[in-house]
């Protein structure tokens, strides 16, 4: 029997055990029982709960429980022990014969695994039956513990709303869980990495040429300067030189200068290119703007233009991150109060001196903090910068020259045939967790700034 | 019906005929002709909505900047039409300073805040100049003396009533001709209130001052002439203390003893 049958099954049971609870609050009620305290829909989501969630929860315990205890199954068998000693190996040849005991064409590369396959087999039915099982007596236990409690002064909805109150909030911290999940792999990985390459050579080093070879016990060319040079110099200068004046222009005319209709067909087009998937802004970089700038760059005398180059990347991004910077711009601009413009235009102020003079510096902070989450957007951006930054790991300012970025690098580290084990992947997950880090403190500064700003206006 | 017309003053710094505004298809005043002098302080009496604070708004034009608002009839300063289009808003502005109901010092320092006008204006062509500048506005305004010390703090940071002082401060820097006063102390307590009424009476005679206010006591104290509005008209303009004792007109008289408003 399959799991999916046996949830199927619980599930039935489960809307069996509801029917049944709920009649029998129902006759309670059709009995003038004094005070029934909750409906009898309430009796029977409790006894519900009580038959599916227990069961359910066991499944998923056993589901990762059951494989382990299979394992040892088969390396008690006299068999097994002809298996080699060395872990990895052994480890290559069981789940072999795993994915030979489920599916019998699978290819092997290990004959020892064919001997042990129908151990598996047989391993893993017993255990899939017991598993089912304790799955369908829990689900009992748990419908007969809820029923023999039906009372007509039982507090079945309080219990109801509780067990809501806990599902909302195991929601929750799923997010939060896999955030600490992520962010504990990364680590895992990265102290690996430190093992065989130091810290240092990888922060300060100014060599990124990644290889698997290991000279000295030290493996080399993992300085991560250049990358990090590129995604600053694309994601943080070039790009915020095209975002942030023409976003915050975009604000102020949106905001002050234009009239009601404008601003009503304006801004959503505005909006619609935060929308365009990132792999259309990288086509529009690598195939229009990267080659329109090389030619002008040949034609004023640059020879030596690259055709990916850090300055089409950082212009196409810069254009993806302007209504990003505009809308909080906006945002920032519109909370100033009104009595404030009124004060400066009442002392004979124009438009553009109130502008300059009042309304920017109030809502600077806002902005600021707008341009900081648009810092950590364009330098965690991966898809313009692979397709157009190109792979070169320069450390120069020439806008012109192809740079590479963390981000880049990590696809490029992480593509094609890896070896989970090599230098190579593993300074992928060191450069994410860099990212990491970066684009959270960014993130914790910028919307500190925001907050703070926003409690001052209100 | 009596005209509503108050044209007593023989040489008005600002003078009003038949001022109409409309907000869109909503008619707010309907023909108000109103002289202002150097020598009296006007106030504005009148219920709420009954468009007193239109009307000042109107005398500096600062109801251009809401798009629905179309004002008609004339007024003039100086016997000049504001209204024309050889009138530079920005310069009329300069001359009819105002001072608005919530207090709205800019988010910079108390010096800054005062130095505005002047520099916008390019009153001052020096740092000594724009000093004295806003020394003098201050001292005029009665908070010299609380903030001299502390002219690079924020503006934000003073008191409710430190901050209409220092708005008030912020449009006498501009030595404007006329101040417009759109209920300044309906946001203060009853001292600032008693500071900013004395302040009014020191100012008054160097600047045409016109006051809106609901506190009739504070008319009473503040105003040698009291115009009453409702439903968007002039009922009665007049001295404040025949206004006050007594009035020509029903309307008056009911709003006076407190039977409506």
């Amino acid at each position: 029997m399959t799991s999916t049958a046996i949830l199927f099954l619980i599930a039935g049971l489960g809307l069996i055990t509801w029917v049944f609870a709920r009649a029998r609050a129902g006759r309670f009620i059709q009995q003038g029982a004094a005070s029934v305290h909750s409906l009898p829909s309430y009796h029977g989501w409790y006894a519900a709960m009580w038959a599916v969630v227990p069961a359910i929860l066991f499944m998923l315990v056993w589901s990762t429980v059951a494989p382990a205890l299979g394992s040892y199954a088969v390396l008690e068998s006299p068999l097994a022990a002809q298996l080699p000693t060395d872990a990895f190996e052994r480890a290559a040849i069981l789940s072999e014969a795993r994915s030979l005991s489920r599916n019998p064409d699978v290819k092997v590369f290990n004959d020892a695994a064919r001997e042990l396959a129908p151990l598996y087999a047989d391993a893993d039915r017993n255990y899939a039956m017991i598993g089912a099982l304790a799955a369908f007596l829990l689900c009992f236990a748990g419908a007969a513990y809820a029923f023999t409690r039906i009372r007509p002064d039982f507090r079945a909805r309080t219990q109801v709303e509780r067990t809501v109150m806990l599902a909302l909030l195991l929601a929750s911290l799923i997010a939060i869980l896999a955030t600490l999940g992520i962010v504990a792999s990364l680590i895992f990985e990265t102290v690996r990495f430190f093992n065989l390459v130091s810290p240092f050579e990888f922060l300060f080093g100014l060599q990124w040429n990644p290889s698997d070879k290991v000279v000295d016990g030290q493996a080399t060319g993992f300085g991560a300067v250049p990358l990090f040079w590129g995604t600053v110099f694309i994601g943080a200068i070039i790009a915020m030189l095209v975002a942030i004046p023409l976003g915050l222009m975009s604000a102020i005319y949106l905001t002050q200068y234009a009239s009601a209709n404008v601003r009503k067909w304006m801004k959503p087009i505005l909006e619609i290119l935060a929308g365009v998937p990132t792999v259309v802004y990288g086509y529009f970089a690598a195939l229009t703007v990267a080659p329109a700038l090389r030619s002008f760059a040949v034609a004023i005398g640059i020879t030596d233009a690259s055709s990916e180059s850090a300055l089409a990347a950082g212009l196409v991004m810069g254009v993806m991150i302007i209504p990003f910077v505009s809308s909080m711009a906006d945002d920032s601009i519109a909370a100033v109060p009104g009595s404030m413009r009124d004060g400066s235009l009442a002392m004979g102020a124009t438009k553009s001196e109130t502008i300059k003079q009042v309304l920017i510096p109030a809502a600077l902070p806002g902005v600021v903090g707008g341009v900081l989450l648009a810092v950590s957007r364009a330098i965690g951006e991966t898809m313009i910068v692979v397709m157009a930054a190109g792979l070169a790991a320069n450390l120069t300012a020439n806008p012109f020259a192809s740079v590479t970025t963390v981000t880049t690098q990590i696809v490029q580290l992480l593509t094609g045939d890896t070896d989970f084990n090599s230098p190579m992947t593993l300074a992928a997950f060191a450069l994410g967790l860099t990212l990491f880090i970066v684009t959270l403190l960014l993130n914790i500064v910028a919307l500190q700034i925001v907050k703070k700003y926003r409690e001052a206006y209100d | 019906m009596l005209d509503n017309t108050a044209t007593s003053s023989t040489n008005p710094k600002m003078s009003a005929r038949d001022v109409k505004v409309f907000y869109g298809d909503k008619q707010a005043i309907k023909g108000v002709s109103i002289d202002i002098d150097m020598d009296n302080v006007v106030a504005f009496i009148g219920p709420s909505g009954c468009g007193k604070s239109t009307f000042l708004r109107t005398l500096n034009r600062m109801n251009d900047t809401i798009p629905i608002a179309r004002v008609e009839g004339d007024i003039t300063l100086d016997g000049e039409n504001i209204y024309s289009s050889k009138m530079d808003v920005v310069q009329l502005r300069a001359r009819v300073g105002m001072v608005f109901q919530k207090p709205n010092p800019f988010p910079k320092s108390i010096y800054d805040n005062v130095a505005y006008g002047a520099r916008i204006h390019g009153l001052a062509p020096n740092k000594a100049e724009l000093d004295q500048i806003v020394e003098n506005s201050l001292v005029r305004a009665g908070l010299w003396n609380e903030v001299k010390d502390r002219l690079s703090d924020s503006g934000t940071a003073l008191s409710g009533g430190q901050q209409q002082r220092l708005c008030i401060a912020r449009a006498i820097a501009v030595d404007p001709e006329v101040i417009l006063m759109d209920e300044p102390c309906s946001a203060l307590d009853p001292i600032a209130t008693a500071k900013i009424e004395e302040l009014i009476h020191e100012l008054r005679g160097r600047y045409a001052i016109v006051i809106v206010t609901h506190n009739m006591q504070q008319a009473a104290r503040v105003s040698q002439k009291t115009a009453f509005f409702h439903l968007g008209t002039m009922v009665e303009y007049g001295d404040t203390s025949d206004i006050f004792t007594n009035p020509r007109e029903e309307r008056t008289r009911d709003y006076i003893t407190g039977r409506y408003g």
